[in-house]
């Protein structure tokens, strides 16, 4: 085995801090509002009240008082407790964790950006539409798509606005209600079936060939006059490429039926192969994900969905379009499934995403391509020497971006399984990697992917944290499987999660189960006077 | 308070296979086993899965038998047992298994260990039913019963995450009654639905928001999700001929009816018509109507006909037609396939080949998947 | 590999063609399209995409984003009246500063150890909110107030067992469509129809006749919102309740939790559950892309068990007088029930949850208080000052929070053209809504928050006099 690095001696801050409802104390103040003027206050004096008597509020809500400078260390520790993708080396597969450049998280801060209304004037945005308008343009050149729309906020709500776009399709012509199936693989993204069993489909649900592959026998069967379209990832979240693709295509339109691409998993293949080629209608792309916005703590994301012409008409609205001299919001689409979500979507991630491929260009995209899948090839060699792991599925074949492994043989050896590693990590400073979503198909799975940041040295660490936690099981299982040791906490009883005694989604009702929290409170704080 | 372990080994189980005999059951096996060098596997076995519980020793209360029943595996592995019942040293048999179960039950424990095979499974299953957890140390040769973890190490981390209370779930398992002479003589699995016992189900519990895994719960909702659809769906000028099984049990549960959980029963009208049928019955029955068949795979290998619903003969297949027959599964169990076909083996080969192929499985209100059937 | 030139990054480490041909060694291939050999040959793009040509250093990039984006007039460079469902207030360089850090900026799922500060602070949202709203029980948000309320509509929907809603006619356009799209189904039988309830046209509030004429025991929720998208205070938010609670509906409304320091929270006037927004609470506009909804309810399972949302609770870890969080009945969430859940969920809006977290614990009763004035204070005197215009009129003027319709008929100009003017004294005037509510004549919703002073107001009443006289 290559020589591994020597893991780091990681340990997290530890600033037990309270809850921030119990922070502060009477009186101290965080920030001031602006007074309104004296002439204002004067005539709103004037007797009237504007607020009907049994709407006011009568008891303050119990909001902490607390100064700037304690809250903004509180947050800062909190900070300090989480490892965001820049301060480690993230691997999460399917979740592309790759590097979101500094100059474009500037540019979205610039107030060009942010302090623009959705509603204004087009006269007065056609700085953010014309970027919205190019990265339209390139992601077709990308896809092979006619038009996209990046309203929906996450990879989620592209497949929903795909499934209201089958049921949309079907219905104009006059097949609507006895086209009520859709397609997927158990390997393709969860939403794709949930959100197509939200716009009433029924979900029929492929399971891979013993070899790990989309069977295409199983497709035929599910074929039916009932189908409606076919909703897949490709290359599944197992990093295999499905060779047969046009061929499941090509099979979906022959039966009516209409073909989606989740692109979530987009990385491997820029500028390699595209959606329109293998015969798709319909792609999306995470805007968070390969186009580098950052994933903020689990959102704000942005898709990219993008269709063929003949489904361009029911994109949700607006869209914007180019008249060759300005840009404009066309709102007027009567064909359109309507909307996803209020306005015209994340658009801070749009303008990063642009910025990000104007910094890349063609070249750069097929090489972040080729470098994902390198050095995920390169990482299966590292971990194909760390005692305990197996490659499922697809023997003799290369991944794409990421891999799905298991640690199988490992906890039939020690006991110790993939959930007590993924917290052993964080003991080492590395995010706790990626699983699988659910179901585990794969026994004790994780899925690492080391998009085009992670340099050499990084995967040498990983693998190395990897190997490290694997002799411990070996020699040491106890140790991993009451891990973590070196984290904010310990292991988190999971069984008071469930129990309708025990959960508390607000430290109200924590104390309320407590017996701590006096309901009829006796406001400690001034009432709530009128105005 | 301290959770009470049952414990009860089956001191004689696995050792005909060591010496290449099938299965261990009867004296006269037993005597040529001991005679061919073989030695009992079970007490090992079990020690090693009591030594993974010693990190909640102190949480716990071992319950068990006296000798190797228990009592020894027990203090070789650090514990100090209560101990209750007495045996002949040496010349345990079946009964005894059942009734340490059984007292062991009355105790209250909260959770069942035993070690031993197939034979031990069915013998826990005789003694208590599915009316307490259990959970097997497999010790025996060929073990089918689904009842038993993968090996001792799992088998003490099952039971540490159960006590612990951070896996409280439990679902049921099949016991099959595998003919074992049958098997001895003739060399062919030949099995029958026993029963079913109550498993601690392994819940992993992870709290990414990216990613999880859940059964348990989740089963018991799918299952009458599924029974849902089936009942939605159901016609009033057909008879639905519905086979053994707990998914299929959940059928019964939403129509409000009586439903043989071994057996096969048959429905007209939401109502019933007959339970616990034989071939020669369900013909009889069938004369002249046009009739459906609702299945779900029995036992850890997926077979949806020959294993456990025999009554549902090649005869009563053709009658009905493959396009009437409807299988259900919970996505657990098609998961729990690990991508193998669904198998059949009506006894019939033209009847088996008429129902090989791919086939639309459903697994939900809304919900179905594709299997290979074999 | 062909005769390429060696391409170098600073974000790509690994292209360095050294270290690509030692990974290739490694990995046991000589060439990288080995690797790409499952993809068919006919399938493989042919040739190189077609995008500009790309500003490699970084100081060419910024200057060509920034000059397009120059283009761009914004809300600080000129005086914004423009509101409906994205509001101007002011955003605290605190919160600025706490996501702008790396961990929170950067983070994704991970675990409940390994970003345990995003969860806590997540959590304190949840709180928070939860002080504001008066609940036990508030979600992880999720994308917006009207996906929010969309799937409010859908949890009605699921426990009631029935498939019609009621809301007014007034609620928000933009919501309306969201919720739309969401209440359609493939089959017309499980659709959720909409149906809207007239409202009185002096003081905009609910037509509770037209209400009682249409609730049923087919009814599954009545859905209003407070403040409404018209800008008024619905004040008959008890009488609404008992309507719906009579015929076994649930009670939904939806807020702006900017109001809420000096309006009654809905707990009090009977609602079930509650929805809305956080935009206002410490998130710039980014031109609509500052979203994200709640939802809250009582600590009763049988709402916890329909959330579609994530929901963060505290829970006992291992190590005695220690807490962390988790996620509580996983399993409803569309990553475990795959198609079985309720409805979906996918990334939705972290970094504006830690947001507005911190917003809530700068301002504190005190400032929620005063904000709440001070909007109402500010917002009055501008209906007094339009209202001074020649052939203006201000609709449901008594009750306006920080919005109010503004009506234009009695000055033969229409809205389009009035705002289109206005921009030339660099004013953005309100929400064009003539289009959307025609009864309502030639109006435009406008809004005045914390950030419009006195010389705003009047600059923009003098304005409008000026282009309404031309």
């Amino acid at each position: 085995m290559k020589r591994l690095p020597p893991v780091r001696e990681y340990h997290s801050p530890v600033w037990s801090e309270p809850i921030i409802t119990e922070m502060g104390r009477k009186g101290e103040r965080g920030i001031l509002i602006p007074k309104a003027e004296k002439e204002i206050r004067a005539s709103a004096r004037k007797g009237k009240s504007y607020i009907p008597e049994k709407m006011r509020r009568k008891q303050a809500p119990q909001l902490p008082e607390i100064g700037q400078p304690q809250i903004l260390r509180h947050f800062l520790h909190l900070s300090q407790m989480c490892l965001g993708m820049e301060t480690n080396i993230d691997a999460e597969g399917t979740a592309t964790m790759k590097y979101s450049p500094k100059i474009d998280e500037a540019l979205a801060r610039s107030s060009k950006m942010t302090e623009i209304h959705p509603c204004q004037d087009e006269d007065t945005v056609q700085g953010i539409l014309e970027i919205t308008y190019k990265l339209d343009l390139f992601l077709r050149e990308i896809s092979g798509m006619d038009q996209f729309t990046f309203q929906p906020p996450g990879g989620a709500m592209a497949t929903f606005a795909n499934a209201c776009i089958l049921r949309t399709h079907h219905a104009a012509r006059g097949e609507g209600p006895q086209r009520d199936e859709v397609i997927t693989t158990i390997f393709s993204h969860p939403c794709n079936a949930a959100t197509a069993a939200t716009a009433g489909f029924r979900v029929i649900t492929l399971m891979p060939d013993p070899t790990g592959y989309p069977d295409f026998e199983a497709l035929k069967a599910a074929l039916s006059p009932r189908t409606a379209g076919l909703m897949i990832t490709n290359p599944e979240d197992t990093g295999i490429y499905n060779p047969r693709i046009r061929e499941f295509t090509r099979a979906v339109h022959e039966a009516g039926g209409l073909c989606f691409y989740d692109q979530a998993n987009a990385n491997g293949i820029l500028g390699i192969t595209r959606a329109r080629e293998a015969g798709f209608d319909a792609c999306h792309f995470n805007l968070h994900k390969t186009f580098s916005s950052p994933h903020g703590s689990f959102g704000p994301g942005c898709a990219a969905y993008g269709v063929r012409k003949e489904l361009a008409n029911y994109l949700p609205r607006p869209v914007v379009t180019y008249d060759g001299k300005k840009y404009h919001l066309d709102d007027d689409r009567p064909e359109s499934i309507g909307k996803l979500r209020e306005f015209h979507g994340n658009i801070p991630a749009v303008l990063r995403a642009y910025s990000w491929i104007m910094s890349m260009g063609a070249e750069g995209l097929l090489e972040v391509a080729r470098t994902s899948v390198i050095n995920n090839n390169y990482l299966t060699k590292m971990l194909e020497e760390v005692p305990g792991t197996v490659r499922y599925y697809a023997p003799g074949e290369y991944r794409l971006e990421q891999t799905r492994w298991s640690w199988e043989k490992l906890t039939k050896d020690t006991g110790v399984g993939t959930l007590d590693i993924q917290r052993r990590m964080v003991d080492y400073g590395l995010q706790s990697f990626f699983m699988s979503h659910h179901p585990w198909i794969v026994p004790e799975p994780f899925t690492p992917e080391f998009c085009e940041s992670y340099s050499v040295d990084d995967m040498d660490y990983w693998a190395a944290v990897l190997k490290q936690i694997s002799d411990e099981a070996y020699s040491n299982p106890e140790l991993v499987k009451s891990s973590p040791h070196r984290a904010p906490i310990h292991l988190v009883k999971y069984e008071g999660l469930d129990d309708p005694s025990k959960w508390a989604m607000t430290w109200r009702a924590f104390l309320k189960k407590r017996g701590e929290f006096s309901s009829d409170h006796e406001p400690k704080r001034d009432s709530v006077s009128e105005r | 308070m301290k959770k009470k372990l049952g414990l009860v080994v089956n001191p004689i189980a696995g050792m005909g296979g060591r010496v290449a005999l099938k299965g261990s059951d009867g004296k006269e096996t037993i005597r040529k086993a001991i005679e061919l060098g073989s030695t009992p596997v079970s007490p090992k076995r079990t020690a090693e899965a009591l030594k993974r519980l010693m990190r909640i020793k102190g949480d716990i209360e071992l319950i068990t038998y006296p000798y190797d029943m228990g009592e020894e595996e027990a203090k070789e592995s650090g514990f100090n047992p209560t101990v209750i019942g007495s045996i002949t040293k040496g010349e345990t048999t079946s009964s005894d298994t059942c009734r340490a179960a059984k007292e062991l039950a009355v105790l209250n424990t909260d959770l069942l260990l035993f070690a031993g095979g197939d034979g031990t499974a069915r013998d826990i299953y005789e003694a208590v039913g599915n009316t307490i957890p259990v959970l097997g140390i497999p010790a025996g040769v060929k073990i089918h019963s689904a009842a038993y973890a993968i090996n001792p190490l799992m088998a003490g981390e099952l039971t540490v995450m159960y006590l612990r209370g951070s896996n409280t779930s439990v679902h049921e398992v099949e016991v099959m009654d595998i003919d074992e002479e049958v098997l001895r003589e003739e060399d062919r699995v030949s099995a029958k639905l026993y029963g079913y016992l109550k498993i601690p189900c392994d819940r992993k519990m992870t709290q990414s928001p990216k990613e999880a895994s859940c059964r348990g719960e989740q089963e018991v909702a799918m299952m009458q999700a599924i029974a849902e659809r089936v009942v939605d769906a159901m016609e009033e000028d057909w008879l639905y001929i519905i086979g053994p099984g707990t998914t299929t049990r959940a059928i019964m549960e939403r129509l409000g009816l009586q439903k043989t959980l071994l057996g096969v029963d048959v429905v007209e009208r939401k109502k019933i018509v007959a339970n616990d049928v034989n071939e020669a019955q369900l013909i009889r029955i069938m004369d002249g109507k046009k009739a459906k068949v609702i299945v779900t795979p029995i036992g850890g290998q997926g077979y949806i006909f020959g294993r456990g619903n025999q009554q549902i003969s090649p005869e009563i297949i053709r009658r009905v037609g493959p396009e009437n027959i409807l299988v259900i599964a919970t996505p657990s169990k098609i998961y729990s396939l690990m991508l193998k076909p669904l198998l059949v083996d009506t006894g019939d080969e033209e009847v088996d080949q008429r129902l090989r192929g791919y086939r639309k499985v459903v697994t939900g209100y809304r919900e179905e998947t594709v299997c290979k059937v074999l | 590999m062909s005769k390429e030139k060696p391409f170098f990054h600073p974000y790509i480490p690994n292209a360095v063609p050294e270290i690509r041909a030692e990974m290739l060694k490694r990995i046991g291939v000589t060439d990288v399209e080995e690797l790409y050999r499952a993809i068919p040959k006919d399938l493989r793009f042919k040739g190189k995409l077609k995008l500009p040509k790309p500003y490699s250093s970084e100081y060419e990039l910024k200057r060509h984003v920034l000059n397009i984006l120059s283009k761009n007039k914004t809300c600080e460079e000129n005086l914004n009246f423009l509101g409906g469902g994205c509001w101007q207030h002011y955003v605290p360089a605190v919160c600025d500063e706490i996501i702008g850090r790396s961990e929170f900026l950067t983070a994704y799922g991970g675990t409940a150890y390994s970003t345990f500060g995003r969860m806590q602070a997540q959590f304190e949202f949840q709180s928070l909110m939860g002080e504001l709203v008066g609940m036990d029980v508030v979600s992880m948000p999720g994308y917006s107030w009207g996906t929010s309320a969309a799937n409010a509509v859908r949890m009605a929907s699921r426990m009631t067992g029935r498939r019609e809603i009621l809301m007014p006619k007034t609620v928000s356009p933009e919501r309306l469509a969201t919720i739309r799209t969401f209440c359609k189904s493939v089959r017309e039988e499980i659709d959720i129809a909409i149906q809207l309830v007239e409202y009185d046209t002096e003081t905009g509030l609910l037509d509770l006749k037209d209400l009682e004429r249409k609730i049923s025991s087919k009814i599954a929720a009545v859905y209003f919102e407070n403040p409404s998208y018209l800008g008024f205070i619905e004040s008959q938010g008890s009488k609404i309740s008992q309507i719906a609670h009579r015929e076994g509906a649930e009670s939904i409304v939806g807020v702006d939790p900017i109001s809420l320091g000096v309006l009654a929270p809905p707990g009090d006037y009977g609602a079930d559950i509650i929805v809305g927004t956080a935009q206002p609470l410490g998130i710039h506009m980014n031109y609509g892309g500052g979203m994200l909804g709640f939802i809250a309810s009582r600590d009763e399972e049988k709402y916890v068990a329909e959330y579609p949302s994530w929901l963060i609770s505290l829970v006992e870890t291992v190590k005695e007088g220690e807490y962390g969080f988790g996620f509580s009945r996983f399993e409803r969430t569309s990553y475990i029930g795959r198609d079985k859940a309720k409805d979906f969920l996918g990334t939705v809006a972290g970094l504006w949850t830690i947001a507005a977290a911190v917003y809530m614990a700068l301002m504190g009763p005190r400032g929620f208080r005063e904000i709440g004035e001070v909007i109402i204070q500010k917002s009055h005197y501008a209906i007094d000052s339009l209202s001074k215009c020649k052939g203006v009129k201000v609709f449901f003027r008594s009750n306006a929070f920080k919005e109010f319709v503004v009506n234009f008929d009695g000055t033969g100009k229409k809205v389009k053209v009035i705002n289109k003017a206005l921009l030339k004294y660099g004013i953005f005037g309100g929400n064009d809504i003539s289009k959307d509510f025609p009864e309502l004549g030639n109006s435009a919703l406008y809004c005045v928050t914390e950030v419009h002073r006195k010389e705003d107001i009047d600059k923009l009443a003098q304005a409008l006099k000026e282009v309404i006289s031309k």
